[in-house]
Parts: structure tokens; sequence; C-alpha cells
């Protein structure tokens, strides 16, 4: 941050510089010109533009927070990192009228450059330097808004982005209801209608407006125990009610998905006890997955290389049992291990166990690379039931996770959340009050394994096969990326980070290979500016339930209460 | 019989002896203290106690038992606790949560009936928090310690580094420089609840402490300890006038032994 004293233009050029970085990148691997085609708005503004408006204006956000005093600072700093940041892109054009960049650079294309330019070419190549220093002066008179003022106008543009994203998935969903009208009103086949965009502007910064202007949330807080259950009971009833109504709306492709975020949930939660609590970092999550997997596959499957042709229901048990086992036997050598070197050694066991599974040596009990199919679906559902193809599938891993969420929360507060808690935080010390490092490290991570091996029980019974290819590392690393941003140790975390890593990525398959890059930038940022996770474990949430009638000797009731 | 029997104890970290055939007897429900320069070897050896650190020779028994080659926790089950000479609290949990980990091994519910909810379960963590509040009562921390425990003032997290010992009921806390970095009033009440502990709660106490006026005032028997080796011990008055002490705190012969020593600790 720039002080009164020093010169602010130094900020300003930095902030610029940064900008020119962003914009020049979204420009040259192609956000700006492939998405492009894709409006978020129709006929009014594309996502390829709304990337490069979005990094403008927050680079006028940035060099007008690095300037303290007057508007006309804050105006002079904001358009002169907007202008470096927009004449990056002019200079861009004139360079690509010079000499052939396109050799290296696929996307400085003539399309690229008209989109620039607003179909001007090079002849307004003024356009983008003179655009950036506009939107970015936007962006930093915005930081001086009222926070009354900023709050409903930030809210209502991330509101309208995200429905101009999804807007395809509803779309299709209100189509199939009696909304079908009102869905043509508000989207086009690509993104949102003019009308749609204001629809959704009043309706959300209005109702966060109401929010705010009612305090409703102090309010309920504010009311007696008994009266805020009156209220916070039929909300949560009503969140139930559309997480079992909407794979019966959304159509079979997003049913997939959501099924697939079930299953993510459950493994988080399973993983938020071995690293959440105890602080055990393991990356070989996807060993227990695996055992999981083929147990099911072997016990259930009709192929050649099912050994018991057993349902689904009877199966899971020994999958789960199974996966305990391994994750003691695996964990009983390297629970003495710490930290980093602990990391090393699981994801040492992750790779053999994956490369076992695709090898010669057991190719004739496992099937090798061509794995086991003909795993049966648990629930035999006739096309149209609602309990049809990965339906089932989204509702057992829902009760599952529902199951895992009360296990770890009973736990928590229990003698062996706290022993876990004091190893993670510091295992010296907590052997030297007594706690059994080895017995507690080992039940945190057999539990892990065991809920790895409910997961990969129930996945084979989702793709209704199970092959090696599938037993990734990258399952290992998304599991721990989940309860890493989710929060550690936080139980609402582990679902919201599921549906953000793993949810949003598979919505997004329209923008194919550039969603990772999307989700790698927005793990670094996540690491940078919010390294507790989107939802962490609020201290208060583990405190323990102090009852006032223990200390006086009168009827005990030792129940940890609801976080 | 003595309680704490050291003989012959040495540690080496590589080629420094850290502490060399070092013996020592403690006696049941003696305050005990254990001074000498810094780097003298004290915290060495109350880490070789407490099973923190191997020995390379020489035993070590509590209460008749050998204890040098068993974990910290089992040391931590025999009945010995003790303090840290910087506080090492468990920072992102609640000041009582922080006393029950203390109390861990007095609890014996599974994880299974957690899960389960069971009455003895229940009744079992009732009565550990009741516990608790009772050790937390007694040390002076106020208020239900549902606070996080970094949030506390300094003076509290050392008493709470203490309740957090005692819970687990120990026979013999060995405490880390507990008055350091306090004023001169936090020092006398961590004196006078010290001799308490031993008063009130028949605990052996073995200290390291810095703070001259502390250990004449209250330790029964004081061991000096330089360059890892045993040099004297004592009742305070032999220690006060023993030229060998003199010699290891001041470098040199000094002409008035006991007034410096009384009046300035060494810096830490």
């Amino acid at each position: 941050m720039m002080t009164g004293t020093s010169i602010p233009w130094r900020g300003t050029l930095r902030t610029g510089l940064i900008g020119a970085v962003v914009t020049v990148f979204l420009s040259l691997v192609g956000i700006v010109d492939v998405f492009d085609a894709r409006p978020l708005i129709a006929g009014a503004i594309s996502l390829g533009q709304t990337a490069l408006v979005l990094a403008l204006l927050g680079i006028g956000y940035m060099a007008a927070r690095s300037v303290e005093a007057s508007r006309v600072q804050v105006v002079l700093a904001a358009a002169g990192a907007g202008l470096i940041a927009g004449g990056a892109l002019t200079l861009l054009i004139l360079l690509g009228a010079v000499i052939d960049i396109r050799a290296v650079f696929l996307h400085a294309s003539p399309k690229l450059y008209g989109t620039l330019t607003l179909g001007l070419g090079l002849g307004g190549s003024w356009i983008p330097a003179a655009l950036g220093a506009a939107i970015a002066i936007v962006g930093g008179l915005g930081s001086r808004l009222p926070v009354a003022a900023r709050r409903p106008l930030t809210t209502a543009l991330v509101a309208l982005l995200l429905t101009g994203l999804f807007a395809g998935i509803l779309r299709g969903a209100m189509l199939t209801t009696s909304l079908a009208d009102l869905a043509r009103l508000l989207f086009a086949p690509l993104g949102l209608t003019l009308l749609g965009a204001v629809v959704v502007v009043v309706v959300v910064a209005g109702g966060r407006e109401l929010l705010t202007y009612t305090r409703l949330r102090d309010r309920v807080r504010a009311l007696p125990p008994l009266r805020r259950r009156l209220v916070t009971w039929p909300a949560w009833a009503v969140v139930a009610l559309v997480v079992l109504v909407l794979p019966q709306t959304l159509g079979s492709f997003v049913a997939l998905v959501i099924a697939t975020v079930a299953l993510y949930v459950l493994m988080g939660l399973g993983l938020n006890i071995t690293l959440g609590l105890a602080g055990l970092l393991d990356l070989g999550f996807v060993a227990f997955f695996a055992v999981g997997a083929y147990t099911v596959g072997l016990l259930t499957s009709t192929s050649e290389f099912g050994i018991a042709d057993w349902p689904f229901w009877a199966a899971i048990p020994f999958a789960v049992i199974f996966a305990m086992l391994f994750g003691a036997i695996l964990g009983l050598p390297i629970l003495s291990i710490r930290g980093d070197y602990l990391a090393i050694a699981t994801l040492g066991f992750g790779e053999i166990v994956r490369l076992l599974a695709g090898s010669d040596l057991l190719k004739a009990f496992l099937g090798g690379p061509q794995g086991i199919i003909h795993i049966p679906k648990p629930i035999e559902a006739p096309a149209g039931d609602f309990l049809y193809g990965p339906n089932q599938i989204y509702y057992i891993a829902l009760v599952c996770a529902a199951l895992i969420g009360f296990v770890a929360w009973r736990l928590r507060g229990s003698r062996l959340g706290r022993a876990w808690l004091s190893i993670r935080e510091d295992e010296d010390v907590a052997e030297a009050l007594g706690v059994n490092l080895v017995q507690t490290k080992l039940l945190a991570y057999m539990l892990g394994a065991a809920f790895a091996g409910l997961g990969g029980g129930i996945f084979s019974a989702l793709i209704g096969s199970i092959f090696a290819s599938s037993i990734q590392l990258f399952v290992s690393i998304n599991v721990v990326a989940i309860v890493v941003v989710g929060g550690m140790g936080s139980i609402p975390g582990a679902v919201l980070g599921a549906v953000f890593l793993i949810g949003v990525p598979e919505l997004f398959r329209e923008f194919s290979e550039y969603r990772y890059l999307l989700y790698g930038f927005a793990l670094i940022a996540m690491m940078l500016y919010r390294p507790q996770g989107i939802m962490p474990a609020k201290f208060a949430e583990r405190e323990v339930h102090l009852d006032t009638t223990a200390l006086t000797g009168g009827p005990v009731m030792g129940r940890p209460r609801s976080p | 019989m003595a309680q704490l029997v050291a003989k012959g104890v040495t540690k080496r970290f590589g080629g420094l002896v850290a502490v060399r055939d070092f013996d020592l007897e403690i006696e049941p429900k003696a305050i005990a203290s254990l001074i000498g320069p810094n780097g003298a070897g004290k915290t060495t050896l109350f880490n070789c106690i407490a099973g923190w650190y191997p020995i390379d020779e020489g035993e070590l028994l509590f209460e008749g038992h050998p204890i040098d080659k068993l974990r910290r926790d089992q040391i931590a089950r025999l009945g010995i606790a003790r303090t840290y000479q910087n506080i090492r609290l468990f920072p992102g949990m609640s000041v009582v949560e922080n006393v029950l980990v203390g109390y861990h091994q007095h609890m014996h519910s599974g994880w299974m009936g957690a899960v389960m909810g069971l009455r003895s379960v229940r009744e079992e963590e009732a009565s550990a928090q009741a516990e608790a509040l009772r050790i937390m009562q007694f040390v002076g921390l106020p208020g239900s310690g549902k606070d996080q425990s970094s949030n506390l003032p300094y003076g509290e997290q050392r008493r709470l580094e203490i309740a957090r010992a005692l819970i687990t009921q120990p026979r013999l806390l060995l405490l880390d420089e507990p008055t350091a970095g306090m004023n001169p009033a936090e020092t006398r009440t961590m004196t006078q609840f010290i001799r308490r502990l031993r008063d009130e709660l028949g605990i052996t106490i073995l200290l390291i402490e810095h703070e001259m006026r502390v250990v004449m005032d209250i330790s029964e028997r004081i061991t000096v300890l330089d360059h890892g080796e045993k040099i004297a011990e004592g009742t305070p008055r032999e220690i006060q006038t023993n030229p060998r002490v003199i010699e290891a705190y001041l470098g040199h012969r000094a002409t008035a032994p006991a007034a410096p020593m009384g009046q300035d600790a060494p810096a830490p």
C-alpha cells in the first residue's frame, strides 16, 4: 500500500503492469476470442468481453486502493492503471500488425483483434487503451462508494455472472416445468436475455437490500431459542427439499454431476476426520477408494470376474470393512511418520495400489486395464422412475454423507475428537498428556479409509464398472483439495468444497480445457486470500457443551450441542 | 524411598554432552529446584525424565519403576506431568478443551459409544467437564473456558498449562520456569500457588527457575547444574554460600555471595 507521502504513481504503475499481464494473458490463451461466441447477456456482452471487463474493473479497484486522498487522485490512479492494462492490448494489436506472432500464439488472430477493437481492426487499436481507462475508472470509483451502495452492486454483479454462466442448465430445468414461458423470457438459447439480466440484478440487489434493511439475520438471532427454531427449521426444510428434488428436475447430465458431487462430499467428510481433525495429510486416499470399489465389483459383478453375484447392499458393508482393515495394515507402519513425510509415504501407497490394480499380476482377478464390468445398480428402477440411473446413487451417497457427517460431528465433541485436535495442534504435547499417538492416529486413519471404501463402492455402482484407470492420484488430490478449500475440520466446508471443486468444473464442460486453468487460478487465489477455507470450522462450533447443572451435581446431559 | 531417582544419567547430542553422569533423588511431596546458568542442561534433564529424549546411559526410576524406556504417554499415565519453558498450549482449542485433553487418559469411552451417544459416554463427558471446571477454578482461571486458549493473557496461559498438567492427576509435576515473564506481583502469586499444589494436593514439585527469590523461597532442596554436571546440591542456605555455585554464576570469585543472587536473576 502506498502512503500519502510517497508517489502514488508507483503503485499505479505496478497495478497497471499486473493488469497488462492479465489482459494480454486472457487474450493470448484464447479466453477472449473463444468465449466471444458465448454471450453472457445475449446481444450485449460476451463471456470473453466479461473476462476483460472484470479484470479491468479489478485493476481500477486495486489502483484506487493504493492511493489515499482525493477523488481526483483516485480517478487518475485508476485511469492510469487501466490505460496501461488496456494499452498493453493496443501494443499487442500493433505488434500483431507488424510481425507474425500467430506462429507462436495461435489465438493472436485477426478475430481477436476484431474483438478487442470492437470490430474496427487496426484503425481502432486505440480502443482497448481508452476503454481500459474508462472501465478502470468505474472500478476505482466503485471502491470509494459507501458500503451500503457497493454491497448490493457487487452481489448483483456476482449473481449476474453466475446466472449467465449457468443459463443453459437453468433454462433447461425451467423448460421441463410449467415455468417454460418464463424461461424463454429470461434466458436466450445461450446466456441471459437483456430482460433476464435486469430481472436478476433487480431481484438480487433488492433482496440483498431487503435483508440488510430488515436486519432479518440479527432479528432471528435475537429470538429466544425455541422461537428461533420456528424460523430456522422451516428454512432448513426448504433446503432439504431442494436437495432432494434437485436431480429430478435438472436432467440426466446434471443428475450425474450431482451424484458425483454427493460422492465427493461423502469422501471429503471421510478425509475431514483424518486430515481436518487429526491433521494427518493422507495423499493415498485413492488406495482405500480402490479397495472399496473392487470389493463391490468382485462381489456383485455378473461378468466373469464376479465371484459372488451378491446384491450391492450385501457387498457394501464388506467394502467398508476391507477398506478399514487395509487402512489398519497400511497405517500401522507409517503413522509414526510426521507431516510432510507422511504425505509422501501415503502417496507411495496410493501409487502402489493403483499400479497393482492395473498390473498383469492381478489381471486374472481384477481384470487389469479392462477392469470389472457389469456391476449392477443397487436398485433396479425402470427409466423414468425417480430412482432411475444416477439419481439413486445421488440419494444413496447423500444418505451416506449425512451419516458420515453425523459420525464426524459426534466424534468431534467426544474425547477422541479432542485427542485428534490436540494431535493436530501439537502431537508431542498431546502425547505427554497421556494421549496414545499410535492408537489415536490409527483410528482416525482407519475411519478415513472406511469412508473412502464406502465412496469407492458407491462409485463402482454409479459407473457400473471399475477400471484400473479410475484409480487415479487425482482422486486423492481432489479429496484433499475439497477438505482444504472447504475449511479444515469443517463439515459444511467439505460440502461446499465438493460443490465448488467437483460440481462447478463438471458443469462448465462447455469451457473445455479452460475450466482447469480457472480451477488452478481459483485454488491459488483461495490459498492466498482465504487460506482458512471457504467455511472454516468456526471456533465456536467446536465449543463443548457446558451445562451448569454438571457443576452443581444436578442431572447431567453431556451431549454436545448442535453447531 | 525416593519418588524420583536418577542414577548416572548421561545424554549426548552428537559430540555434545548435555547431561553427564547425573544423580538425583527427590522425596515424595518435596519441592525441589534445578538451577544453573543457561545451557546447563536443566531442560534437557526434564526432557529425559518426561520421556522426550532417550537417555544414553544411566537409569531413571519413578516410584520404583524404570521409566527411561517408556513413551511419553506411558510416563504421563504413571503420574508425571510437565509444563514448558515456552508455553505450549493447543492454540486452536478452547480453554476447557485444552484442560480436557489432559483428562483423556482417565476417560474410557470408545468411538462407537461416542457416535451412538450412549448414556455412559454422556455421563463420563459431563463428569469430565465438571472436573475440568473444578481444576480451572483451582488454578484461578475465570469464566466458562469457552474462549480460544491463544486469546488468554500471558499469565492465564501459564495457569492453563498448569491446569492441563494437574488434571492428569500427577504425583510429580515438572515446572519449567513457571514465573518466566511475570512481574513481581504475579511471581509472588505463582510462588504461593506452587506451594499450594504441594500442600493441598500432595504433588511433588520439581522446578527449573531463574528467579532466585522464588527458588530460595520455596525450595527445600536445590540442585545446581553447570555444563551438564551437578556441581552442588543442598538446602537454599547451603547453595547460597557454596563457592562453586557462585563461580558458575558469576564466572569468578565474588565478594558478596548472597546479595547478588537474591536480587538479580541472570538474564534468561
